[in-house]
Order: structure tokens, then C-alpha cells, then sequence
């Protein structure tokens, strides 16, 4: 039993745990203090200084975030000189900020926004001459991330989740003072600063400061063009969090919604990505099952997601024979529409516009990858992330939440449950052990496998198979894959299957879906909750394991021919090459 | 004023041998950098990169202590640092005047080097001297009670 702590806040008296900030104690009885560089578990430094509370017998303001509670103490969380004091502490960051509210990606998601709002703070000093303007600088060369420090107020969130949840620390603070900005080493270009994209800095961003590359424009322009046909796929973990941007609570399945909605933007034809997921089984299934039975290398790395690739390729490229050579089923579903499909609609695939929205910033990375077209055109012509799907939605004025639930038709819309729990870690090892133990036992397998569900860092199972013990592990989130990494050098036993993510929870926390505030990240399991979703999809298809899929079986027998086979391989399997990071000379 | 670091492999031997020390104790990052600074007379990126590497500290960690220090120095120092005291006793008793002067006799800002690589100028804090304000120091030679023509004189002394 856990030591309370009697304290009186605002004259509410209130015990609360031993270990409780004041902060804490205040939420529990729903009296709000302003907050915002404060990120449960990830960021609690107090540098914003916007969370004071005035503490009886205490001299100056103590920042509630990292006080902790103690015995008899007396609080106050408002009054007349610590309103005084967050509105000037807000003054000061807004003197500093750039304002393009209309234009930012996070229209309907600024944290310091809504404190500028709470506060009816007046922005007098920008407009005074009083300080030299903050020079403004932008990275943007990359692929799929841009950092605009003119929206940046340092308030380091960023640089911890990038150190706490994806284990690199690309983002730092450079200098000092007033001239402090984040960024990469002197503001290196990210492509170059061994970035894997995973986006959590832009999932801890309160602001503007760090955003995904913006392609609305893309799309807005191949709409409006005559001669293209615009089709589009979606991604498995799209549909567990779209809801959120309208006002859904986490957790919602708005699956129907989202189809119609892209209707209603004019997109001709929808496929799914779960389809293309069931594919990547087929082909990667089969991949493991010759690495296992030829003296392959093993253990075979899954290769699903680009953030993963990413990491792989800068800081472990001597792991790359483990990778399988399957593209990702963003990148399968790109190749079959511009040859496959193509064909099966009669339109040339130069008239083929192929859009894909994915909750991933790395994707967009991916797609711009030069093996990842064939005659002059890509695959995947434009990336979208949930949220600017999301905008895009907005600001054509659809009533998303109004919208009749459509599902789209076509064959590369058909999916199995196993296809649908790509999105959340561990699903790609269960979908693949759905259909590998099957062709390997040669009859019905289990359907569920629960030991690898769940959020730990790093999971492990063993399961016999057609007699052979095969050590399976699932590793998800860039810290996690360092341990694990190391661990399997060190370790005695012999890995045969591991399933790594890029993002902590899988793509369902991917670094381009809806932002969660700060508040609401500690509120909610917002991982378990979008991971339900997926789960819930699975668990009511018709069909639960990829191979049975009739669209699957048709795709082979019409085109494909077999798992593996010539065609595939020149379609759906790809390699991979050694990158390095902060090379000088590049600059 | 771009002067090339001169990165041999007997300098990166021998920063490995001084982060092997290093690495006993609590806390290597800042004795590495003064290493790091004594040995190249700057911590380029390459240099991070090596440093990264063997402590497992990001480049851009690294990167956020070397930029925050004025001792240390992403790009190469010249042959003789000038560093003019801006404390408060110095400043009254006229060190900006000095700092203007060996701006403009060296025609080089504060934290920039000559282009012939001769100069660096640096605007420094209180070192401590403020009864022989102003001072400045040349390779950590302190001159007091200074004028704009003993500067003048000194940098002439030094360009020779």
C-alpha cells in the first residue's frame, strides 16, 4: 500500500501517492495547470516554465511539473501574479514565433496555440523592435521531414523522444542563448544525420517546429488533371485513427467513413494496403520457408517498415543479408497498380496517378527511392499521412462524421484479418505464422498467437513447427531494436524469424498519424487502444489467414504465376544498400 | 576564412588513446572535448563522428555541448588567439574600443579567423584582471591597462 500524502490545492483538500507532482495531484481533481514542455515519461524538465503554482511559505513560483508533494502543503495554482507571470512567459515565445496558422500542419492540433487562446495573450512584442528578430532556419531537403525553427519554441520535447523512444538523439539543441535552435549536429541536412524517420519528434512537437513533408499540392494538382486516373491505398492503421481528427474518440474504427470520404475528394479507384499485406505474407512466408529448409541466413529480419530500413541500413549494414528481399506492402500495392492493374482497367500506367496514405512519415522516403519504379515512373507518385488526409478532408468541407460507410470494390480490396493486423506490432509475425505453419504442417493451424501481442520492447516465442523448435521475436520502436540487436550478437540462441518495427506500438502510433497533446498521451493507452481496432477487424473477417484469400489466389493464378516465382521477384522483391550518415563532403 | 583541419592518423591515434583514460571515469564527454580541442585546435563533425562512436553519444549531443562552450570550436582557431575582455570593468574602462580596433586591423569579426590563418579573434568574459582593465590576452598572455595603440602595436609584433 502506497504512502498518501494530505495537501490542500486551490482549498480542496486531497490525498494523493508519495510520489505524485503537484501537477499530478492537480489533474487527479481536474484542476488543469498550463503546460507545455511537459511529456509524461519522455520529456519532464521544466524548461517552459508555464505549469507555476505559488506554494505557501515558498519564495518565487515552482514549476509544478517537477515539484514533488509534500505533507500540509498549501497550493495555489491561480492568482493574480502567476497569471501575470504565464501570460508574459507566453508574450516572450510568441515574440519569437512565426505565425502561418492557416498554412501549419497543425491547424487543429497546436498546443501552444491553445494556450495563446486560454491566455487572450496580446502578441505586442513581435511587433515591437525591442529584440533582433530570431533568424530563421529550415531543413527541408529531405524526402519527408521538414524542421522550420521560426515555429520551434525549444521547449526540447523532441530531443528526448527522439533520444527516449527512438534511441538515436538526431535532434539537439546547437548553441546557446538566444541563438539556440534544434536540429542535427550545426543543422546538418536530416537526410544525412542518420534520421530514420520514424517521426516521434513530430508526434512531441506541441507546435509547428517539425512536420512531415507536406504533398497535399501533389494531389490537389493530379485531381484537377484531365488525364490522370488517381488510385489510391490505404494503409492498415489509417483506418484505427483517422476518426480522432473528427473528434472520434481514440480507439474508433472509421473504416467505411474513410473509403467514402475519398470518394467524396474524387479519388476514381481504392485499393487497400491490407491486400497487398496479405501478398507480402505469401511471398515473405514462402521466403522463410526456403531460407529454413536450404541453410539460409537466419534469423530473417521482416522488411515492412521503411523507418526499420532505414535503421538497418545506417547503423547496421552488416545485417542486411538477414532482410527479407519482400518490399513493403506499400511499395507491392504501387508495383501491381501500374502493371497488373493497369492492364485489368486498360489505362496507360503513365496516366496513372498512385496515391497512398499511410501513418508514416518514412514512407514518403520510401517512395522516392530511385529501384522503386520501372519506365520512367514510380510506383507510389505521392504519400500522404493521415493527417494531411485528414486536412484535405477538412478543408473540402466533407462531414466526415455524416459520410454513409462504403466499402470499395475492385480485386485489390480484398483482405484477411491477417492482412488487416500488419499495422500493429506483432501482427506481421502472427499473419506470417498463421500461414507459414500451414504450408509447413500441411493442415489447419492455429489462429491466434497471443504470446507475441502486447508492448513490451521486445517479445519472444518458441513454436514448434512441423517438428523444428523456430524462436520468433518481435521488436518494435528504435530503442527496443537497439537492445535487441544487441542482445542477438551476444546471444547463444538461434533466432529464426524476427519481426522489427520503426515506431513503439507499430504503425498505429506511426510518426503521420493524428496528434495526441500532451495531456491526452498520458490520459490514454492511446498504442492498445488503436491496436484494439485492428484486433477487432481481424477477429470478424471472414477470412483470417492471407493465403485463403480469393483475390490473393487470383492474383497468382492470373499473373504472378507462383510464391516466389520470376515475376514476383521482378516485381514484389527488392535490395537494399549500406548508408552512412554525417558525411561532410555532402554538405 | 576557410582553414583546412589537419586531421593525420597519428592526431585520431592518439585522441584514441586519450578517450581510453577518459573512459575510466564518470562522465568522458568533456575531457575527450578538451582533447579533442587541444589536438585538431577544433572538433569538426568528423571528429564527433569518431567521438560518437566510441563513447555511443549522438553526433548531435556532441554537437549541442561543443557549440554551447566558447572554448570549443567547430572550425579550425588560427595560429594566435586574440581574446579581448568584455567583463564589466573592461568594457567600461574601454575594451570595446580595443575589440573595434583589432576588428578592423585584422578585418575579421568576433569568432572569425584571418584568412592567412594568422588570427582568431574571440570577445571573452571577466578572466579575472579588472585592476588592469582593459585587458585582452594574446595565447593566453595577458595585457593590461591596454590602448588602441598597444593593440595596434602588439598585432604588428605578432605578424611578423
Amino acid at each position: 500500500m502506497q504512502k498518501l500524502i494530505n495537501l490542500t490545492i486551490d482549498g480542496i483538500n486531497l490525498s494523493v501517492p508519495e510520489d505524485f507532482t503537484v501537477m499530478q495531484a492537480a489533474d487527479s481533481i481536474g484542476i488543469s495547470v498550463p503546460r507545455l514542455c511537459f511529456l509524461k515519461g519522455i520529456h519532464e524538465e521544466s524548461n517552459c516554465r508555464l505549469c507555476i503554482v505559488k506554494i505557501e511559505g515558498q519564495n518565487g513560483l515552482k514549476t509544478s511539473c517537477s515539484t514533488k508533494v509534500q505533507e500540509g502543503m498549501v497550493v495555489e495554482t491561480d492568482n493574480e501574479e502567476i497569471y501575470e507571470n504565464v501570460c508574459f512567459n507566453l508574450e516572450l515565445l510568441a515574440g519569437n514565433h512565426k505565425f502561418e496558422c492557416w498554412k501549419c500542419s497543425r491547424e487543429n492540433s497546436c498546443e501552444f496555440l491553445d494556450l495563446l487562446r486560454r491566455f487572450n495573450v496580446d502578441n505586442d512584442f513581435s511587433n515591437l523592435d525591442l529584440f533582433a528578430p530570431k533568424e530563421i532556419k529550415m531543413n527541408k531537403t529531405s524526402d519527408a521531414m521538414v524542421i522550420d525553427t521560426s515555429k520551434c519554441v525549444l521547449c526540447g520535447r523532441c530531443v528526448s523522444a527522439c533520444e527516449k523512444q527512438s534511441g538515436l538523439g538526431i535532434l539537439n539543441f546547437n548553441h546557446r542563448g538566444s541563438e539556440t535552435y534544434v536540429g542535427p549536429a550545426l543543422f546538418h541536412n536530416l537526410e544525412d544525420a542518420g534520421c530514420i524517420y520514424c517521426g516521434k519528434c513530430i508526434q512531441a512537437c506541441p507546435t509547428g517546429g517539425l512536420r512531415a513533408q507536406d504533398h497535399i499540392k501533389f494531389l490537389e494538382r493530379a485531381l484537377r488533371d484531365k488525364e490522370k486516373v488517381v488510385i489510391c491505398q490505404v494503409a492498415p492503421a489509417v483506418r484505427a485513427a483517422l476518426g480522432e481528427e473528427f473528434g472520434y474518440p481514440i480507439g474508433t474504427n472509421v473504416e467505411g467513413q474513410m473509403f467514402a470520404a475519398l470518394k467524396k475528394i474524387g479519388i476514381n479507384e481504392i485499393i487497400d494496403t491490407n491486400f497487398t499485406a496479405d501478398l507480402t505474407i505469401i511471398e515473405e512466408g514462402h521466403e522463410f520457408i526456403n531460407r529454413l529448409q536450404n541453410g539460409g541466413v537466419l534469423p530473417m529480419f521482416t522488411s515492412c517498415s521503411p523507418g526499420w530500413i532505414n535503421y538497418l541500413e545506417i547503423y547496421y549494414p552488416e545485417l542486411i543479408p538477414n532482410l527479407s528481399s519482400c518490399k513493403s506492402p506499400q511499395q507491392m500495392a504501387g508495383a501491381l497498380i501500374k502493371t497488373y492493374y493497369a492492364e485489368k482497367l486498360g489505362v496507360d500506367p503513365k496516366n496513372i496517378f498512385s496515391l497512398s496514405i499511410m501513418p508514416c512519415v518514412a514512407k514518403k522516403a520510401e517512395a522516392t527511392r530511385p529501384e522503386f519504379g520501372r519506365d520512367g515512373y514510380r510506383d507510389v507518385d505521392c504519400v500522404l499521412t493521415t493527417r494531411e488526409i485528414a486536412r484535405m478532408i477538412r478543408h473540402r468541407g466533407i462531414p466526415f462524421r455524416d459520410l454513409e460507410p462504403m466499402k470499395p470494390f475492385g480485386d485489390l480490396s480484398r483482405y484477411t484479418g491477417a492482412g488487416s493486423i500488419f499495422g500493429v506490432t506483432g501482427g506481421v509475425m502472427e499473419a506470417a505464422l498463421r500461414t507459414v505453419t500451414e504450408i509447413l504442417e500441411g493442415k489447419t493451424s492455429p489462429i491466434e498467437f497471443k504470446e507475441i501481442r502486447g508492448l513490451a520492447d521486445i517479445k519472444e516465442a518458441t513454436y514448434k513447427v512441423a517438428g523444428v523448435d523456430v524462436n520468433v521475436a518481435v521488436v518494435h520502436g528504435g530503442a527496443g531494436i537497439k537492445a535487441f540487436i544487441k542482445h542477438m550478437k551476444t546471444t547463444d540462441k538461434q533466432y529464426h524469424f524476427v519481426e522489427f518495427m520503426g515506431c513503439t506500438g507499430g504503425c498505429i502510433n506511426g510518426g503521420g498519424q493524428p496528434i495526441v497533446s500532451a495531456i491526452n498521451q498520458e490520459k490514454y493507452d492511446v498504442r492498445t487502444l488503436r491496436s484494439q481496432v485492428l484486433y477487432d477487424i481481424d477477429a470478424k473477417t471472414e477470412f483470417r489467414k492471407s493465403h485463403e484469400n480469393p483475390a490473393i489466389k487470383a492474383l497468382y493464378s492470373e499473373f504472378l504465376n507462383e510464391p516466389n516465382s520470376h515475376k514476383s521477384h521482378e516485381l514484389l522483391h527488392t535490395v537494399y544498400r549500406k548508408r552512412s550518415f554525417y558525411e561532410v563532403e555532402k554538405k | 576564412m576557410e582553414t583546412k583541419v589537419d586531421i593525420t592518423n597519428e592526431k585520431i591515434d592518439l585522441l584514441y588513446a586519450e578517450m581510453e583514460k577518459h573512459k575510466q571515469k564518470s562522465g568522458p564527454l568533456m575531457p575527450t572535448l578538451h582533447s579533442a580541442q587541444r589536438i585538431f585546435g577544433c572538433i569538426p563533425i568528423e571528429i564527433q563522428k569518431i567521438i560518437s562512436k566510441e563513447l555511443d553519444i549522438s553526433v548531435a549531443r556532441i554537437n549541442g555541448v561543443v557549440t554551447f562552450y566558447g572554448h570549443f570550436s567547430v572550425v579550425p582557431k588560427g595560429k594566435n588567439i586574440i581574446s579581448v575582455c568584455l567583463g564589466t570593468a573592461c568594457y567600461v574602462k574601454g575594451s570595446g574600443g580595443i575589440l573595434d580596433t583589432v576588428s578592423h586591423e585584422l578585418k575579421i569579426s568576433v569568432g572569425e579567423t584571418t584568412d592567412d590563418g594568422l588570427f582568431t579573434l574571440e570577445g571573452t568574459r571577466c578572466i579575472g584582471a579588472c585592476g588592469l582593465a582593459p585587458v585582452f590576452m594574446i595565447n593566453g598572455e595577458v595585457y593590461g591597462n591596454a590602448s588602441v595603440q598597444m593593440v595596434k602595436d602588439i598585432i604588428a609584433k605578432y605578424k611578423t
